[in-house]
């Protein structure tokens, strides 16, 4: 992996880890009322935002009652599944000691049940960050999301397996943990994996029972308009949360690592690991919390269990600290860094880096590739 | 509460929802509103709490875990309710006796305001009176272990028991006494039960047999039952009394044991209550000192990331390897793999 930045020396990476253990402290030992109070009222917005929705549903047959609806429930879903969901699950509210805001307890308005989430996402993924070979949310077991990834001629289909995904994203999550990719090399087998197939039959089975059947039965004649606006929202939801998680760490500029370069990392090391291979997203304050404040993902990879409306004032001196150990701080509008993403998930379909420079003859049917899938995405 | 609205509320579950409308219109979570707080003495507080439906009630004797949120962290501590378990207006009564170094004990004094609601958590506790009541029974209490008793007291007259009953307690000074008027109100009507108040500082005995018999019209005290709540010197004398009776003591000790907080590597004892293990204190995190003791908890990054070895600790002290800071608070929840032992540690695990 070509680097931009200097590599720094063993002992200016355990300074730098002095550093973020320090900021870490100093926001841990500062939490109280006020971050409390930031996630009832999130919490509270939410609760409000999913009544407000399926009520509105309710009165589907009238244009404007589905469409509000249908916004009020996508929103309600995605402030669930992202700034309380994952931020919950994280811990970042653990020292409040509220069983409601308990890690282990918490469980999401999604398919993906909350044990599986907790070992896919905050231990695999957050401690083997951007590894190859360890980290699954790297292409989640389907796409070829780096060039370090072998070639199969499956991967032609990585644009079309993109978009499935985003559109079935909750379900791409909900089976993360099932690691389909190993049951497919014969690494393990089906059989082994009981336990957490049906715990996902069982969580999913409840979701499309609440979404799909309770819902529109109790809405009586307006049943076809609940259905088709929990179908919308749920698709909202999955588009979305797709989008703003794979700007997380596949844009341009966010460095993989091999499991040789993370042999006997240090506390510093491992800092170091998810600065670089993180990216965030730029946006207003609104976009921030709709993101779940992923937007912060360097911030969050750092602090995974601060609360992560913390991460925007954090992201200051993160930034601060970047600029003196002269590394990159990969940050950019949604726009252009899922626009890389796209042009990523592209051009590694083909074999290779899929780089077109030498050949400028593949690079005309990527682009128009390219172009098509954005356009699926934006439209779905 | 039905399948289908639990699959309507699901995954969060209805008392998040009703919680926003009102934070005591919870149908699972028992909860209590404060409708009065006032002070009995300089060193304690009382409270009087409507529960929600959600509360199931008690047994005089027992305590309630109580919960409140002080600058955005629960903290729970245990406290036996001190009115009558057939109070007819529904209302909860705890008395707290403050310390000066009490987080919780301080604020409910000072900060807490009618109209605030508490959590609560289920009665529990042994230290409850027979179903047959006792014909004739001496309730003994020291400093702020009159609550349990005096709802025993108050639960016996609500009953129109007619054994007889003596009632004795002991404070340092007559200003720290406990309910003294209230005691006295109900024995003015009752030939069968005796009251006595006793200053230890101010010239009061402690409890001896001969002072024991004195309550009870010069009676052998082994012919009568005995619920004591206070100190432990306190229990260990009135058992030294009965010594000839064991099975007719009821004793709850109120002295929280005493916490040793080290500095480094402290001594104590680590207990695993699910898998009643105890071992030693020995070097390491509690996630390797578990494993050691042949334990196998959940765990993902060792390193204070993915929270998955978080555990609950009843009770004990830990340090945190990232900031030096201990816990000494019980029920919390701490992880195993950035925490040592600063002191004795009783984790679920």
């Amino acid at each position: 992996m070509p680097t931009k930045h200097p590599e720094l020396t063993p002992d200016q990476i355990e300074e730098l880890g002095r550093e973020l253990d320090e900021l870490r402290n100093r926001v841990r030992a500062d939490l109280g009322d006020r971050d409390v109070e930031y996630i009832k009222r999130v919490i509270k917005a939410q609760r409000g935002l999913e009544v407000a929705g399926r009520g509105l549903l309710f009165a589907g047959f009238l244009p404007p009652a589905w469409l509000g609806g249908v916004m009020a429930l996508s929103l309600s879903k995605i402030l669930d599944n992202m700034e309380i969901g994952h931020n919950v699950m994280h811990g970042q509210y653990d020292w409040t000691n509220d069983p409601a805001l308990d890690s282990k307890r918490f469980e999401w308005d999604t398919a993906c049940p909350g044990d599986q989430w907790r070992h896919s996402h905050n231990y695999l993924h957050h401690t083997h960050t951007n590894v190859l070979g360890k980290d699954r949310d790297i292409g989640y077991g389907i796409l070829r999301m780096s060039e370090d990834q072998q070639w199969r001629p499956r991967d032609l289909g990585n644009p079309v397996y993109a978009t499935l995904l985003a559109l079935l994203f909750q379900w791409g999550v909900a089976v993360h943990d099932l690691e389909v990719e190993r049951i497919e090399s014969g690494e393990v087998k089906l059989s082994d994996k009981r336990d957490i197939l049906q715990a996902i039959w069982r969580k999913g089975r409840r979701q499309v029972l609440k979404d799909y059947l309770a819902f529109p039965l109790l809405a009586g004649p307006a049943a076809p308009f609940v259905a088709t606006g929990n179908l919308t929202a749920n698709l909202t939801r999955n588009v979305w949360s797709f989008m703003i998680i794979f700007c997380g760490h596949f844009p341009d500029g966010v460095e993989e690592f091999s499991e040789e370069e993370v042999e006997n990392e240090s506390r510093g090391g491992w800092y170091l690991r998810q600065m670089l291979g993180s990216a965030n997203l730029t946006g207003n304050r609104l976009f921030h919390i709709l993101s779940g404040n992923l937007s912060h993902q360097i911030e969050h990879h750092l602090f995974p269990d601060i609360p992560a409306h913390r991460y925007a004032e954090l992201a200051t001196e993160v930034r601060e600290i970047c600029e003196r150990y002269e590394l990159p701080y990969n940050s950019g509008p949604l726009h252009k860094q899922f626009g890389s993403v796209v042009r990523k998930i592209v051009r590694l379909a083909l074999p290779g880096s899929g780089s077109p420079e030498p050949q400028p003859e593949t690079a005309v049917p990527v682009e128009v590739e390219h172009s098509q899938n954005a356009r699926e995405l934006v439209a779905a | 509460m039905s399948p289908l609205v639990d699959l309507l509320v699901g995954p969060h579950g209805i008392d998040r929802y009703l919680e926003l409308i009102r934070p005591d219109l919870t149908v699972r979570d028992a909860s209590a509103r404060a409708v009065a707080v006032h002070h009995q003495t300089k060193r304690s507080v009382t409270l009087t709490l409507r529960p929600n439906a959600a509360w199931t009630g008690f047994q005089a004797g027992q305590f309630a875990r109580i919960g409140v949120d002080i600058d955005g962290v629960r903290r729970t501590r245990t406290y036996s309710p001190s009115c009558s378990q057939h109070r007819a207006d529904g209302l909860l009564e705890l008395t707290v006796t403050t310390h000066p170094e009490g987080l919780v004990s301080r604020h409910l004094r000072h900060g807490l305001r009618p109209g605030q609601v508490l959590h609560l958590a289920e009665a529990q506790g042994d230290f409850v009176l027979p179903a047959r009541r006792p014909e004739r029974l001496v309730l003994i209490s020291g400093g702020s272990g009159v609550t349990p008793v005096i709802s025993m007291l108050r639960t016996l007259c609500d009953e129109g028991h007619q054994g007889d009953v003596a009632f004795v307690h002991y404070a340092r000074t007559a200003d720290d006494w406990l309910y003294q008027r209230e005691v006295e109100a109900l024995a003015a009507g009752r030939p069968n039960l005796t009251v006595d108040y006793v200053a230890t500082r101010e010239g009061g005995r402690h409890i001896d047999e001969r002072s024991v018999r004195a309550l009870i019209g010069g009676r052998d005290p082994a012919s009568a039952v005995a619920a004591v709540c206070g100190p432990p010197a306190l229990i260990e004398a009135v058992r030294a009394i009965w010594q000839h009776a064991p099975e007719r003591v009821l004793a709850e000790s109120f002295t929280p044991p005493s916490l040793n907080v080290g500095d480094t590597a402290a001594d104590g004892t680590l207990h695993f209550l699910r898998s009643e293990i105890a071992a030693p204190i020995a070097q390491g995190t509690l996630l390797e000192q578990a494993e050691a003791a042949g334990l196998t908890p959940d765990f993902g990054c060792r390193m204070g990331i993915c929270h998955t070895c978080t555990c609950r600790k009843t009770a004990g002290a830990v340090r945190d390897v990232r900031t030096g800071q201990v816990s000494t608070e019980e029920d919390v929840d701490i992880q195993l793999c950035v925490s040592v032992p600063a002191g004795d540690v009783a984790l679920e695990l």
